[in-house]
């Protein structure tokens, strides 16, 4: 019960907070290039500005284009409730929760994709193509790395995996195989959020874009529950991997929430330091990015299996 | 026609009742004038899963074919479609009950033959009498293989009774290969599969729901009936499956994103399914050696995919049947915004989609989920796992996401261009088609989203039968994993429904704030141009060119045309043709060297009459020596 009650807590920390993301982000990478850096609270004021506004629809969409930001934002929402947070277990585990994790997401990316598709734009066309294309690319790393977790804890769902890490029993001869799939999770983790080598969300060439040109069209309502949605998206896969460095297992409650949302934010800054640090790539090398993550998502197999 | 298919699926359900859910298995034998075989029909619970997958599907296509058929031109054939329909019905049927050898195989070439003339149903097109030839052609090397199987075992045991061929007599690792390729001939394997992408755009689209809904699942069903019968599996059965699957399944699926035309999109997105059931089956014999919770998931899991499959499938093929009808074309590049002309159709499709990509909370999810459960349950040690197991599953994993992914790609490309955007070609707007070629599609769509939603219910259902494939039979405590698992899935289905409650919650708040506000309609964001035209979109194939390009190496495809040059350019174009590595590098050279050899064969056939007489002696005067040797 207890459990429970934490994990729902946990969980509207993660509704209020995770737009704070960004700014830890979008912060880190002004205080490299030696700027004053946006607002703390820029992404909540301007989700409230965009809540406020009215919208202009392209003039052939559907239905498809004004549920997309829905289903993306409740398919992200879901995942969310899966992902254990300060090694506690989540509001909802159970053997094979990854799948259901990984999946949730494929839907809400599936909406994006279709919603840009249905604005009959090109621009749309080549973001959507480029997210469907990378994105089945990441998929195996993502699903294969967590098979190793669980192989490394005998596990097989997110709780139970982030919940024995903790106890530090599994490092030593593993802490290889750790390290392997923590840099393909780095590498899973800029690519489904859209960073810097894959994507740029701050580029203003639409040619050279993959989630912002998506989302192009919508504005208004949509457009925060899009903005949102990422945002709870960089929390709910920051989780994962953040939690391979301190998964929790102190002790302390406290102590364990504390470490862990250092991590999170901790994570974050190295995001910004990355993309401050290195140009996107072109965009036939990023498959070639996402080819590395899944051979680091595999060599786990000659630590763990033998 | 449909009245006969409604009523002949209505007769099944009592039997059906008995065998899944009693347990009870029926059999049914009388003597027959043959010198060979018997008269010996059987429903167990493996026959009757299919049986059952059959009867769902069966009345709903042929409640399709009566509109699709209607207003259009007869053909000779085209009149004939719902007898050759009907037949392959009966023919899949008598397929999935005979339990001897020589009923087996006649049933197997009664349905062979009537999809045959489904496939040749509009044969005053070029293209269509060739697709017919090619299916004739692969179905019978298949069926040849089987006859080969059959013989061998039925000459080893006296008798073609299934009964006595139990165990396979001692030739398992034999007759296994020869099923493999057999059974794999029907059910498209990645090499064998040839004839699905000719045949699908060439038959009536409902009978392709059929064909590729049910018929191939009947490949499937004989490999499960090998397996069923064979005392024990060997571990290179598993390996082989595995490594099959792999193949059909990642072939298939990068296959079907660079296609062009709907159907033949959807025949190779067939393939890849045979991939992802063949993985399950792989995992499913793997497991049974070393760990048998493992075993029976999988084996589960390849079961349900089977159910799951063919009802997305029939259904997805039945929707783009009512593209092709009322927009009078398949080609991707040439459909878009579908969607508001045809708003019934798109909706059955988008919920056809979701399932086939395995996308909760839809059907598809489930039996995937099966499958990758029982593969990260032998990654993770267990008592009795092994290296082999461990490996076998890890391949499974990164396969099965791959083609997730993949197969989200192409049907994304599929709703996409077909449905979304503007008409990319004038004229082909559609229009939704009667309630009777509707309400079949729709009612499969509902079917799909019950299936999924009520998970837990068909991973048991589909769980009892694994256990009557397994060789160790259905005993105590075999079906444990499965409730575990299908215990786990509730949470699936609890979290979908509370989903689905804050998504309607959202949408009203949306709706709700945008009510006092300005909403207008205005052009897309195209750099300022204001003024788009239908031709600028992306196409389908533009969509695909990523895949494309990366697996380019993989599908050999011949590119042509020429790029924009100077400063101010011409006409320039660009063309692809992926005919298909197997097609090039295989059957061509193949069937090249057969016809060689048979064209020399030729010059004997001379058509003099004194020559055949200077053979005939040329004959007496061998079989002379050779008497007198």
């Amino acid at each position: 019960m207890m459990d429970r009650l934490f994990a729902l807590v946990g969980v509207a920390v993660a509704l209020v907070a995770a737009p704070f993301l960004k700014t830890v982000i979008n912060r880190t990478k002004a205080a490299v290039a030696g700027r004053q850096g946006p607002p703390l609270l820029l992404p909540y004021r301007s989700l409230v500005r965009l809540m406020s506004k009215g919208a202009v629809y392209g003039s052939q969409t559907t239905w498809i284009f004004r549920a997309g930001p829905v289903v993306s934002l409740v398919a992200t929402m879901g995942a969310l409730c899966l992902v254990p947070f300060a090694g506690r277990p989540a509001l909802v585990h159970f053997e094979g929760d990854i799948l259901l994790m990984a999946y949730l997401m494929g839907v809400g990316r599936f909406f994006t994709v279709l919603a840009a598709m249905d604005t009959g734009s090109s621009f749309e066309g080549m973001g959507a193509d480029r997210e469907a294309f990378f994105s089945a690319l990441t998929e195996p790393s993502l699903l294969l790395g967590v098979a190793g977790l669980g192989a490394i804890t005998g596990s097989l769902s997110l709780s139970g995996i982030y919940g024995k890490l903790g106890g530090s029993a599994f490092l030593g001869s593993n802490l290889p195989a750790l390290i392997f799939i923590l840099a393909a999770f780095v590498i899973v983790y800029l690519a489904e959020n859209s960073r810097i080598p894959v994507d740029d969300p701050t580029t203003h060439l639409e040619l050279t874009m993959i989630h912002e040109v998506m989302v192009l069209d919508h504005c208004g309502i949509d457009l925060a529950f899009i903005e949102y949605g990422g945002a709870l998206k960089l929390w709910t896969m920051g989780l994962l991997v953040s939690g391979l460095v301190f998964p929790g297992g102190t002790g302390s409650l406290w102590l364990d929430v504390l470490l862990s949302l250092c991590c999170l934010m901790g994570f974050q800054v190295a995001v910004g330091l990355v993309e401050s640090s290195t140009a996107r790539l072109k965009m036939g090398r990023v498959p070639l990015l996402l080819a590395v993550a899944f051979v680091m998502s595999t060599l786990w197999i000659m630590w763990v299996v033998r | 026609m449909p009245l006969s298919s409604v009523l002949s699926s209505l007769m099944a359900v009592l039997p059906l009742f008995f065998v899944l859910a009693g347990g009870s298995i029926l059999d049914f034998r009388i003597p027959w004038g043959f010198p060979v075989g018997s008269f010996h029909v059987r429903m167990d619970m493996l026959s009757g899963w299919f049986v059952l997958i059959l009867s769902l599907v069966s009345p709903a296509v042929a409640l399709y074919g009566r509109g699709y058929l209607s207003n259009r031109g007869e053909t000779v054939l085209g009149s004939w479609t719902g007898f050759f329909l009907q037949m392959l019905s009966g023919g899949i049927f008598m397929v999935l009950i005979s339990y001897d050898g020589i009923l087996f195989l006649l049933s197997w070439e009664v349905m062979s033959m009537a999809a045959f003339f489904l496939v040749m149903f509009d044969h005053s097109r070029e293209e269509n009498r060739r697709a017919g030839w090619i299916y004739l052609v692969a179905t019978h090397l298949g069926t040849a293989f089987l006859f080969f199987m059959f013989f061998l075992l039925g000459a080893k045991a006296g008798s073609f009774d299934l009964d006595a061929l139990l165990g396979l007599g001692g030739m398992a690792n034999l007759a296994f290969p020869l099923a493999i390729v057999g059974f794999g001939a029907k059910a498209g394997f990645l090499g064998l599969h040839l004839w699905l992408p000719e045949a699908h755009p060439a038959a009536p689209s409902h009978g392709s729901a059929l064909m590729s809904g049910v018929m191939v699942k009947t490949g499937i069903y004989g490999i499960l009936r090998v397996l069923a019968m064979a005392q024990e599996w060997p571990q290179w059965w598993g390996w082989l499956l595995l490594i099959l699957g792999v193949a059909s399944g990642l072939g298939g699926v990068v296959h079907s994103v660079v296609q062009r035309d709907l159907k033949r999109l959807l025949a190779f997105c067939t393939v890849e399914n045979m991939g992802i059931i063949l993985i399950g089956l792989g995992i499913g014999v793997l497991g049974t050696r070393y760990d048998r919770s493992v075993g029976i998931i999988a084996m589960g899991g390849a079961l349900l995919h089977c159910l799951n499959h063919s009802l997305f499938k029939a259904g997805l093929f039945m929707a783009a049947g009512s593209v092709i009808k009322t927009a009078g074309t398949g080609d991707m590049d040439r459909l878009g915004g579908l969607c508001r002309t045809m708003p019934r159709t798109g909706m059955a499709f988008l919920v056809l989609c979701l399932s086939v990509c395995g996308l909760p909370p839809f059907n598809g999810f489930v039996g995937e989920f099966l499958i990758y459960t029982a593969s990260y349950l032998s990654v993770v040690p267990g008592a009795m796992s092994s290296v082999g197991l461990r490996i076998g599953g890890f391949v499974a994993i990164s396969s099965l996401a791959l083609v997730g992914g993949l197969a989200a790609m192409a049907f994304l490309k599929a709703y996409g261009t077909v449905f979304l955007g503007f008409p990319r070609a004038d004229g082909a707007v559609g229009a939704d088609p009667g309630s009777d070629m509707v309400v079949p599609m729709s009612s499969l769509a509902i079917l799909c989203l019950a299936l999924g939603l009520g998970g837990s219910a068909s991973i048991l259902m589909a769980g009892s039968v694994a256990t009557a494939v397994h060789p160790l039979g259905l005993s105590l405590g075999t079906l444990a994993p499965l409730v575990k698992v299908s215990k786990a899935y509730l949470n699936v289905s609890f979290i979908s429904f509370v989903l689905f409650g804050v998504g309607f919650c959202l949408w009203w708040l949306r709706a709700r704030l945008q009510r006092d506000r300005t909403v207008s309609l205005g052009p897309v964001w195209g750099c300022g141009y204001g003024n788009p035209s239908a031709g600028m979109q992306y196409t389908g194939s533009s969509f695909s060119q990523p895949v494309f390009a990366a697996f380019r190496s993989f599908l050999r495809s011949e590119v042509g045309g020429s790029l924009p040059e100077g400063y101010f350019p011409g006409p320039s174009s660009f063309h692809a043709e992926t005919s298909g590595v197997f097609h090039r590098y295989f059957y061509g050279p193949l069937f090249g060297t057969v016809m060689k050899v048979v064209g020399e064969a030729r010059k004997l056939h001379h058509g003099g009459t004194h020559l055949y007489v200077f053979y005939v002696f040329a004959a007496l005067v061998v079989v002379l020596l050779w008497s007198l040797r």
